[in-house]
């Protein structure tokens, strides 16, 4: 059974549509990052899963029970709904010890039950001893552990993380995602988790619904995401791309594709358009020394485990990145494809 | 915010919206009512030089304000004044001093019996008032001068911040570009303070439209005194909602140039604080200039004070007695009970503006303030209109079921002052507390609403306990205001109650002050309270102190000029070790 599922989704805010038609199912278990560009709607959807903000349309779903439903007025309070909530500036209670705040949330236990629940929750979150302090005396990602062990206590069907690492240094940002991912995990907790931050979602979720104007363009593990875009805004957004104008035509099994570096034949293709542009990432791109080459190196910068170059091809600047590492400016190369299956947009 | 919240919440805040509106819209209703010609009367006879007496008030005093306020603001700000940061707080004492115990304590010192004019006499040889000329203090000359000296401190106040707060970079920018110390403060330093400056001008104007008891005690008839005189001679309310009407236009005209002038000096504040500006040597200047501030402080504050305290203290006996208990014990209990009715009243109004979905729902807590608008006479009468409807309709009830009616319930009793306390000084309160309120991050509501608090229990469990500073200053503000005010109490209290206000008032009138010394004392201490806090949060608005809460800030009271504070430090902001 999927922990949410929500159905064609629309959401308006103050007069203005934030979600147009979003769907999105998760498993149990499931950590999926809402990734997108500031102001496409990602905080709306977390907010409208918790209840905090109202549907015009859809349904939301939570482990099969129907919380909101546009069509027939079902809303349910965001204080019965199970879920917890993770917040970019932590939303600590100030008047309240971390002891406090950590048991806020927890319901119909004695005081020796809660009492094990607050130690075990200090312990997940490595901070032991510090039941007593206040929030004002911990450090950022101190109180960020305190609100995860927070929003954990009371053993939430789903968490919802709003951009719940931007306030961290950067030098503890990987450790502090990694080690909650890792309780996470532990716990088998579903999670949907807000970034604009493609580093952030690759390291920390499972899968990646990217967000372009109120809806999901692509929902799916990070290498499908990356390696297989559905749409040129996929895959810009999910690291640097180049585009080459290509030709297809036909073979006997698959295509073949003519393009500036050469002309390829693909056996497993089924299916592209007889003009397209073929997406190239910089590792799929080859380089080899060729004084009688098409290619020019513009500029050349060094990356430790090879080099990033851009090369003038014609009338176009392609990123390439390489293991060859002595390639000067102004060299002349040769460029090829390495790739298994192509990506073709029309 | 709370997605679907029942209605009843937002009817909560429109009832209580409109219970505090009753007197403005009973003002304007009862403005239409035919009144057997008295305002005919009054409109060709004496209102046009009443009209006239007011403006031209209102211009002296705003020109005096403007002269002791500008250069004192300058100097303490800018200039190697010696006493600079004692005077930058002293200046702002005169605030808690109400202008007709300083308008009767300068009457006594400069009327023909007086000191002043028994000096000039024997120097002179003089022996009747034929003999020589000496200004009348009784006279609308003097009254704008006893105002000036109690209202300057508003466009000091402002007009200092203003100064401290330009950006050093500007400043030498413009040295850098070649003009002068000199030619910098005009082209520079004085527009960019010119807003504030136009802010302070416009709470001047404003109090002293609003101001009786010092033009009543000098007999210089204004529109205030004329509503006073008209409900107290006449009985004619309509006659007197006509004339609060158009102090009302004058009020919201400065009140709008006021919101208008704080928004100005508000983007010409935006400017990063960039170190502290150097201070202008003011060389053989400088003790002139020590004086000017000097004889400022000792003619606003410190000669009326020592007075007032030789009153009282050679006039203990006569004024330490029941009586002054009774009035004090009066004032303790309405202003405490006001202050408490305030802070509900507000709390009750923010909250449901904080989580309604409807934005609908934040209307009630800007029409409840509006009542701070009010100059307490015209409130007394819009208040009245009201409630004696409501007496006349409850007798009329009773005689209807054959009972004895119950008399004056409302408008005969302290109920009255109440609610009329409440109408005027809601607005302190959710001034105060909405500025506490917006530093709590809405994720605080949203963490609580996930872990299973419905919307009260998140009120009392993390709401009410945050919120515990900013509910106490609101408290403390309502009362200080409620012990101060003195019109309102004036014409609504019943037959035979008085408080500090009206016995210092009645002694002031009865021209005898010496004995109701202790009571005015009293007020004045009561009214310094606020200048403290408002001080202490300026002191914290110093660059990288650690501000914690400044209570006095935001509120559209008599303390507003440094609402503009912009301390709004989140108290949940990461603090990395």
């Amino acid at each position: 059974m999927s922990t949410l599922s929500i159905q064609d989704l629309h959401s308006d805010y103050r007069g203005v549509t934030v979600l147009s038609g979003l769907s999105l199912t998760l498993a149990q278990g499931e950590i999926v990052a809402l990734l997108g560009p500031s102001g496409c709607g990602k905080t709306t959807l977390l907010r409208s899963i918790a209840g905090l903000q109202g549907i015009s349309r859809g349904s939301v779903a939570i482990s099969g029970q129907l919380v909101n439903d546009a069509s027939s007025g079902v809303f349910t309070a965001p204080e019965k709904r199970g879920i917890g909530m993770i917040f970019q500036d932590y939303a600590l209670f100030p008047h309240l010890s971390v002891a406090d705040n950590i048991l806020f949330g927890v319901k119909g236990l004695n005081a020796k039950e809660r009492a094990a629940r607050l130690d075990d929750m200090l312990a997940l979150v490595k901070l032991p001893g510090l039941a007593k302090r206040y929030p004002h005396e911990l450090s950022g990602g101190q109180q960020q552990r305190v609100s995860i062990a927070r929003a954990l206590a009371y053993e939430p069907q789903l968490l919802l993380l709003d951009e719940p690492f931007s306030n961290i240094d950067a030098q503890v940002r990987r450790a502090l995602m990694l080690e909650i991912r890792a309780i996470l995990k532990a716990r088998n907790v579903s999670a949907v988790f807000v970034t604009h931050s493609k580093d952030e979602a690759f390291a920390f979720a499972d899968t990646l619904a990217l967000f372009e104007d109120g809806r999901i363009v692509q929902h799916g593990i990070p290498e499908t995401l990356y390696q297989r875009p559905k749409t040129a805004y996929v895959a810009d957004f999910l690291g640097a791309s180049n585009y080459l104008a290509v030709t297809a035509t036909p073979l006997d099994a698959g295509y073949r594709i003519e393009s500036a570096i050469g002309s390829y034949p693909f056996a497993g293709l089924t299916e592209a358009p007889s003009r397209g542009r073929w997406l190239l990432r910089p590792e799929h791109l080859l380089l080899e020394e060729d004084a009688g080459g098409e290619g020019i190196i513009l500029e050349r910068r060094f990356l430790g485990n090879g080099c990033h170059y851009l090369v003038q091809l014609g009338e176009q600047v392609l990123d390439i990145h390489s293991h060859l590492g002595h390639l000067g400016c102004g060299a002349r190369v040769r460029v090829t494809a390495d790739v298994d299956e192509p990506v073709l947009f029309a | 915010m709370v997605v679907g919240l029942p209605k009843r919440w937002s009817l909560v805040g429109f009832v209580i919206a409109f219970l505090l509106l009753t007197p403005l819209l009973a003002l304007l209703t009862l403005a239409t009512l035919p009144d057997g010609e008295v305002f005919a009367h009054l409109t060709n006879t004496v209102l046009p030089s009443y009209i006239a007496n007011t403006a031209k008030l209102m211009l002296a005093v705003v020109l005096l304000s403007l002269l002791f306020a500008v250069p004192a603001a300058w100097l303490v700000a800018r200039c190697d004044l010696p006493g600079r940061r004692f005077f930058q707080w002293a200046l702002l004492l005169p605030l808690a001093m109400p202008g007709y115990v300083v308008a009767y304590i300068y009457t006594d010192l400069l009327d023909y019996p007086g000191p002043v004019q028994r000096f000039v006499r024997s120097l002179l040889g003089a022996t009747s008032p034929a003999d020589y000329w000496f200004p009348d203090i009784r006279s609308l000359g003097g009254a704008a001068l006893m105002l000036a000296l109690v209202l300057f401190p508003y466009i000091f106040l402002l007009g200092r911040t203003a100064f401290m707060e330009q950006s050093l970079s500007l400043l030498q920018a413009s040295r850098i570009m070649g003009a002068s110390e000199r030619q910098s403060f005009w082209r520079l330093s004085l527009p960019m303070a010119r807003p504030a400056i136009a802010a302070g001008v416009a709470l001047v104007a404003m109090e002293t439209a609003a101001d009786f008891a010092t033009v009543s005690y000098f007999a210089v008839p204004t529109l205030t005194t004329a509503v006073y005189d008209t409900w107290l001679g006449y009985g004619s309310l309509a006659s007197a909602s006509k004339l609060s009407v158009i102090i009302l236009l004058a009020v919201f005209l400065l009140i709008y140039l006021e919101r208008f002038a704080r928004r100005k000096q508000e983007l010409f504040q935006r400017q990063a604080l960039t170190g502290q500006i150097p201070l202008l040597s003011l060389g053989r200047w400088r003790w002139p200039a020590f004086g000017f501030c000097l004889l400022l402080l000792l003619a606003s504050f410190i000669l009326p004070l020592g007075i007032l305290l030789d009153y009282a203290i050679r006039y203990f006996g006569a004024s330490w007695n029941s009586e002054f208990f009774q009035f004090s014990w009066n004032s303790f209990y309405l202003s405490a009970l006001s202050a408490a009715l305030c802070v509900l009243l507000a709390l009750a109004l923010l909250y449901v503006g904080r989580i309604s979905p409807r934005r609908i729902d934040s209307w009630p807590a800007r029409l409840a303030s509006s009542g701070y608008a009010l100059p307490g006479t015209v409130l007394a009468i819009g208040v009245l209109g009201p409630l004696t409807w409501l007496d006349f309709a409850i007798n009329d009830l009773a005689d209807w079921l054959g009972r004895e009616g119950p008399g004056l319930i409302f408008s005969g009793s302290v109920a009255a002052l109440l609610f009329a306390f409440c109408v005027r000084f809601a607005a302190i309160a959710i001034g105060g507390i909405e500025n506490s309120w917006r530093r709590l991050s809405p994720s605080l509501d949203m963490a609580a609403l996930t872990m299973g608090k419905g919307p009260l229990s998140m009120f009392f469990l993390v709401h009410l306990p945050l919120l515990r500073t900013g509910i106490l200053a609101a408290l403390l503000l309502v009362f200080i205001e409620a012990m101060k005010e003195l019109p309102a109490a004036l014409l609504l209290r019943p037959i035979g109650f008085e408080n500090l206000a009206t016995h210092v008032f009645q002694y002031v009138s009865d021209e005898r002050l010496e004995q109701g010394a202790l009571a005015a004392i009293v007020i004045v201490l009561v009214g310094l309270v606020p200048l403290i806090l408002l001080n202490r949060s300026l002191e914290l608005k110093a660059p990288d102190s650690p501000v914690s809460d400044s209570p006095v800030s935001d509120s559209p009271v008599s303390d507003s000029p440094v609402s503009d504070s912009p301390v709004s430090v989140n108290p949940m902001s990461p603090k990395e070790r």
